[in-house]
């Protein structure tokens, strides 16, 4: 993949099983994020583009998911989704101390949660990803590039 | 100074206006939504509010049509307008489901700025034998604006004789009701209106009947219901995590305020137990039967028994029968 991501989708999933299973602490904010960002990178590159590295807001989430919103609207169902994961990094990271952080931290997880489910499933309807080996764009521009040889 | 003077006069200019409405219940509202439907009504009639059905009306394009031919889509919701515009006279159309309320916004817009989409109505409307809507002649709004402007906070609280006092509520207003942002310009415009990132009407009508709202991070999240027959499993995922969400934020009940949400919420939690082994109890209420029921409607009269899942042991262990 073009953006150096580790993590599959698959994979992402299964950590945030992992995290949301787990008693809930302020200090999984930065990996949920950094979860959120991935699953878009996903997206992303499965529309055939390279993922930004610029931040909308303060939050590179943010950015990459207007870059995945880019002419596809219904992409934006998911808008609301990231900003609450955005906003939920902050509550945590800026009150950490907070009588509600624990509460904060488990909502932070199911929210992350469901921007991947969202994701996961709109790269599985539209067959994008790595359900099928290899992201449609991709596999068509391969598919070009033999024909032409 | 002039703000402050006129503001109330803005008030009272929508409490007057929205008092009497076309009422357009959309397709699903005659089906798997119909406990809705029946609730609206009612809860209309009970608060002295009078509504008139759009006469003849028919679908609003919903995802079908506008999948195939956005203009189609558009035409179809501008027939409704121009119903109770140029026949019914009516100024305002109330519509409860959130799918018809986007498609008519929307046309709306699109009529406004668009002049490809001018001519096709006109077009379709003429071929059709009546009158071509013109944008402006009527305003759409939800059910939430109805309630909230007519009766208002203050309004339901004189009138609350089984409050919700005790029952926790995580309000769900779907993805929908806010988006896109640009065909809804009465909301995010300041104080008393409502917010596309944040949205908050039903929050305030049902603390007004006494519900203690939970903080609910998914309110506008977006539940599947476009994949229920594509892709049922990403419904059932994305519902289930909605409902353990909800659930873990300390809620007893969603509140809904669209019918294919509600539905999608309803069958995809008996889904998700039975497929996936994810049990919840969370229950799910339309606000509209929930508000019913805190002026003293009988469930029964708020399509309770129309729900698919059944919420009567829980309503009567709050006092609400």
């Amino acid at each position: 993949m073009r953006s150096g991501h580790s993590n599959s989708v698959a994979d992402i999933g299964l950590r945030l099983d992992e995290l949301i299973a787990k008693p809930p602490a302020a200090a999984d904010a930065a990996e949920l994020l950094t979860l959120g960002e991935e699953i878009l990178e996903h997206w992303v590159v499965a529309k055939g583009n390279e993922p930004t590295q610029e931040q909308r807001e303060g939050f590179r989430l943010l950015a990459l998911h207007r870059q995945g919103a880019d002419k596809d609207p219904s992409f934006n169902a998911c808008r609301e989704t990231c900003r609450e994961l955005a906003y939920h990094y902050n509550l945590l990271t800026q009150q950490a101390d907070h009588p509600d952080t624990e509460q904060r931290a488990r909502m932070m997880g199911w929210v992350a949660r469901h921007l991947h489910l969202f994701i996961s499933g709109k790269m599985e309807v539209q067959q994008l990803g790595d359900f099928c080996c290899a992201s449609r764009p991709l596999r068509e521009k391969v598919d070009e590039e033999m024909t032409a040889q | 100074m002039s703000d402050k003077k006129t503001e109330p006069r803005k008030e009272m200019a929508k409490k007057e206006k929205y008092a009497e409405v076309a009422y357009y219940p959309g397709c699903a509202l005659e089906g798997s939504g119909h406990a809705y439907n029946r609730s609206t009504k009612a809860l209309g009639s009970a608060l002295g509010l009078k509504i008139k059905e759009v006469e003849n009306w028919n679908c609003c394009g919903a995802m079908e049509v506008k999948n195939i031919d956005p203009k189609i889509q558009t035409y179809l919701s501008s027939r409704v307008m121009s119903i109770a515009a140029n026949k019914m006279k009516m100024d305002v159309v109330m519509v409860p489901c959130n799918g018809c309320y986007h498609n008519l916004k929307k046309a709306e817009y699109d009529l406004a700025n668009d002049e490809k989409t001018v001519e096709v109505v006109g077009r379709l409307s003429n071929k059709a034998g009546h009158e071509t809507y013109q944008a402006g002649q009527v305003e759409t709004i939800h059910a939430l604006d109805w309630v909230k402007e007519t009766i208002g906070e203050e309004g339901l609280k004189e009138r609350v004789k089984n409050s919700l006092k005790g029952i926790k509520i995580a309000n769900y207003y779907g993805c929908m009701y806010t988006r896109p942002r640009h065909i809804f310009p009465e909301k995010d415009a300041g104080p008393g209106s409502e917010s596309t990132s944040k949205p908050h009407f039903m929050d305030d009508l049902l603390e007004a009947a006494g519900a203690e709202n939970v903080d609910f991070p998914l309110k506008t999240a977006c539940c599947g219901g476009a994949h229920t027959l594509s892709d049922s499993d990403t419904s059932t995922l994305l519902v289930s995590n909605i409902l353990q969400t909800a659930e873990d934020a300390g809620a007893e009940v969603i509140a809904t305020e669209c019918p294919t949400c509600h539905s999608g919420l309803e069958m995809h939690q008996i889904r998700a137990e039975k497929v996936l082994g994810i049990k919840t109890n969370v229950k799910i209420i339309y606000f509209t039967q929930l508000l019913g029921m805190a002026i003293g409607l009988k469930p029964k009269k708020v399509g309770l028994h129309e729900n698919i899942s059944n919420s009567f042991d829980f309503v009567k262990k709050k006092g609400l029968v």
